[in-house]
């Protein structure tokens, strides 16, 4: 029988290795400063328009998931999940560009924010609608379970998202299938201005696990060594073939909602409260606390992360954007069609149509 | 209740098959569709079904009846009662390549599963150019007293979302050619049964493999006085109405859309521009129709080839009702179209 656990906190004995540290660490500055730079620079100049959702305060669970997924692997992440794009391959530079609507880009100018797929990186992006793309998992995970491989489908939400009607669906059909997929709620608090207190009427989501036949854990979602660890046992639970977990991991919008969010309606005391439990500073004082990293490696890092960040800028701003009537191109996948060609030029996998499709050959 | 049926049985196939010894046996549209299935399951060991009840059921209406003994429960999916999951996990089988075809128990339940469809599944090329091979399957249609949830024609959902094709075919040929082509797709298909025609339409029909293209109208009749264009289940009212209207010395010509989008703008303007005059035909419901839609075209582009003016003949803009009368009364039958031809005739 399922239960539902809580765990609290885990930095002690990781049985991590220092190299696998530090990389965690560098995600974690990296995702942080590229979205600051996307939402307090590059926004407010007017050189990305739309809308801007970032995950600041919430690293942690991007990092700490994506960094165990293999080859083979899908992940599905939330849009608050920057570091998972950047964890699965995509470059810095693809993703700005993105965001500044440019042609040669994953979206040719089509989406924005974090609405970027790509099945070679085992990549498939949220729809604004958003809890879509948890039955989705529930397709990707059936055909892993068919290959008989021990990967595995992770698919990010927020704990708004676990309202909506087809999140259920999926859980439901993940659990009467034995999937292999993790469901990871992103517990930030609040669901544009809508609190927990008005979303769901349960202390923790996990409970929500057990009821629909899988394991449902709570966790600290800013604590980088608790989610690796707690991600880490439901990613091997699904590859041993004992079916789908949820984890709610509890963290906070340290954010508006967006970038023309003030998000007046959030407390103070809340943003004071969460900022003490900062992910990124947490994991730099265990590094310095067990001699992992010295202070001068930490400025290292900082100042390699500013210069990749600026690299990546100038090279997305480089890019032109697209044609007007491009914008016709596109809407039917046909063999020789417009994506098709666009993809052999990236050398990604083909499908017969010249599309990407993760390379699947069936026995 | 029986006297203005709609649907006659032809009593001989209106297809000649010019291949010499290509074997033929009568199939009804129903066993032409599974019969379509079955063969693209056994080519094509990426093609998969899901649903629910399709498995030890066999489908409601039996479509997939024996396909889980042939084929195995991995390949042939029952599924729980979650019309979202089932085509949100074919876009994701999708994604990995498979081709998975998916029934909706009736049409009717497509709402329950439209962000996937009109959201996650039509923009999803568009938006990041992966192939969505998936077939959303299921009866729809008026005619056997199914009430306003197991009768709908809601087709025109699909027809105004840009990435899906939207397929409804009328004959017994037709529905193995196009399930077999909405399958071998690269792109997200509706395909739209009319459940009145499952057991009605007996026709011989090809073994083995051949395909209809997707995009292709068929003229089902050729004629000179004026063009019904139509589709689905109103094929054969048309063809009734154009019998009955061929002794009174008025030619009708019947177009069938087989598939609605992307639709055949060239046969529908190829016919106006032969007749001169069009009567636009369908069940569903009239605002927003497809005939809305022809009519449109027909104005933008054969404007000087009418000689009169283009008449809508559609279900009323209601719910489809239950009972016999109220459905009859909801119905386009081929006493309107006889009705409407021999108006415009006049022109």
């Amino acid at each position: 029988m399922p239960k539902t656990k809580t765990i609290r906190s885990g930095s002690e004995q990781t049985g991590i290795p220092p190299a696998a540290l530090e990389r965690m660490l560098y995600y974690l500055k990296l995702t942080r400063e590229a979205e600051s730079r996307i939402e307090q620079v590059l926004y407010r100049q007017g050189k990305i328009v739309g809308g801007v959702y970032i995950g600041r305060g919430q690293e942690a669970i991007g990092v700490g998931s994506a960094l165990q997924l293999i080859e083979g692997d899908v992940v599905l992440p939330s849009h608050r999940d920057f570091s998972s794009f950047l964890i699965r391959g995509f470059s810095l530079a693809d993703m700005f560009a993105n965001w500044m609507g440019r042609a040669d880009t994953p979206t040719r100018g089509r989406d924005n924010t974090l609405h970027i797929g790509n099945m070679k990186l085992g990549i498939i992006p949220i729809i604004s609608p958003l809890g879509g793309t948890c039955p989705v998992a529930c397709g990707v995970a059936m055909v892993l379970k068919w290959r008989k491989q021990g990967n595995v489908a992770l698919v990010h939400l927020g704990e708004g998202t676990t309202s909506v009607g087809q999140v259920h669906e999926a859980m439901n059909m993940a659990g009467v299938m034995k999937l292999p997929v993790i469901f990871i709620v992103n517990n930030n608090g609040y669901a544009f201005s809508t609190p927990v207190e008005k979303q769901f009427p349960v202390k923790n989501l996990s409970a929500r696990g057990p009821a629909y036949g899988m394991p449902g854990k709570t966790i600290d979602g800013n604590d980088v060594l608790v989610v690796y660890r707690a991600v880490g046992q439901a990613i091997a639970r699904a590859r041993r073939g004992e079916g789908p977990s949820f984890l709610e991991c509890k963290t906070f919008r340290m954010t508006g909602h967006s970038a023309h969010d003030a998000a007046e309606y959030v407390p103070a005391r809340l943003l004071e409260s969460w900022a003490k439990k900062d992910p990124v500073q947490r994991l730099e004082k265990h590094l310095l606390s067990k001699r992992i990293m010295t202070r001068q490696g930490i400025a290292d890092l900082d100042r390699r992360i500013q210069v990749e960040i600026d690299a990546a800028v100038a090279d997305a701003e480089a890019r032109p954007l697209p044609q007007g009537e491009s914008a016709l191109e596109g809407v039917y996948c046909e063999p020789e069609c417009w994506w098709g060609n666009h993809r052999s030029q990236e050398r990604v996998a083909q499908t017969r149509c010249g599309c990407e499709s993760a390379a699947f050959d069936v026995k | 209740m029986e006297k203005n049926r709609r649907v006659s049985t032809p009593e001989t196939p209106r297809y000649q098959f010019e291949t010499p010894g290509v074997r033929m046996a009568v199939l009804t549209y129903l066993e032409a569709i599974r019969q379509g299935i079955w063969e693209e399951m056994e080519r094509d060991p990426s093609v998969f079904l899901l649903g629910e009840d399709i498995g030890v059921l066999g489908g409601a209406f039996k479509v997939t009846a024996g396909m889980l003994e042939k084929f195995g429960a991995e390949r042939v999916i029952d599924t729980p009662i979650s019309e979202s999951a089932i085509a949100g996990a074919a876009i994701g089988a999708a994604l990995m390549g498979m081709r998975p075809v998916a029934e909706m128990q009736f049409m009717d339940f497509i709402a329950c599963g439209f962000d996937q469809i009109v959201n996650m599944a039509a923009k999803m090329h568009y938006r990041w150019g992966p192939a969505v091979p998936i077939v959303i399957r299921g009866p729809s249609g008026a005619g056997v007293h199914g009430g306003p949830y197991h009768s709908q024609s809601n087709e025109m959902w699909f027809v105004h979302t840009p990435g899906l094709k939207v397929v409804m075919p009328a004959t017994a040929y037709d529905a193995k050619g196009l399930i077999k082509s909405a399958i071998r797709d690269d792109n997200p298909v509706i395909f739209y049964e009319h459940k009145f025609l499952y057991r009605r339409i007996k026709e011989e029909v090809p073994e083995g493999d051949y395909v209809v293209p997707l995009g292709k109208a068929a003229v089902r009749r050729e004629g000179n006085d004026v063009a019904v264009i139509t589709y689905g289940a109103m094929v054969w009212t048309a063809l009734e109405a154009a019998e009955l209207l061929d002794q009174e010395g008025i030619s009708l010509e019947v177009v069938d859309l087989r598939t609605l989008l992307p639709y055949d703008e060239e046969a529908v303007l190829g016919s106006v521009r032969k007749c001169n005059k069009v009567i636009l035909l369908h069940e569903d419901t009239r605002t927003g129709g497809m005939a809305g839609e022809l009519a449109a075209l027909i104005a933008e582009r054969a404007f000087e080839d009418l000689d009169g003016p283009i008449v809508r003949i559609t279900g009323p803009d209601t719910p489809v009702p239950f009972s016999p009368p109220l459905e009859e009364y909801f119905l386009p039958n081929a006493r309107k179209v006889i009705d409407a031809a021999r108006k415009l005739a006049k022109y």
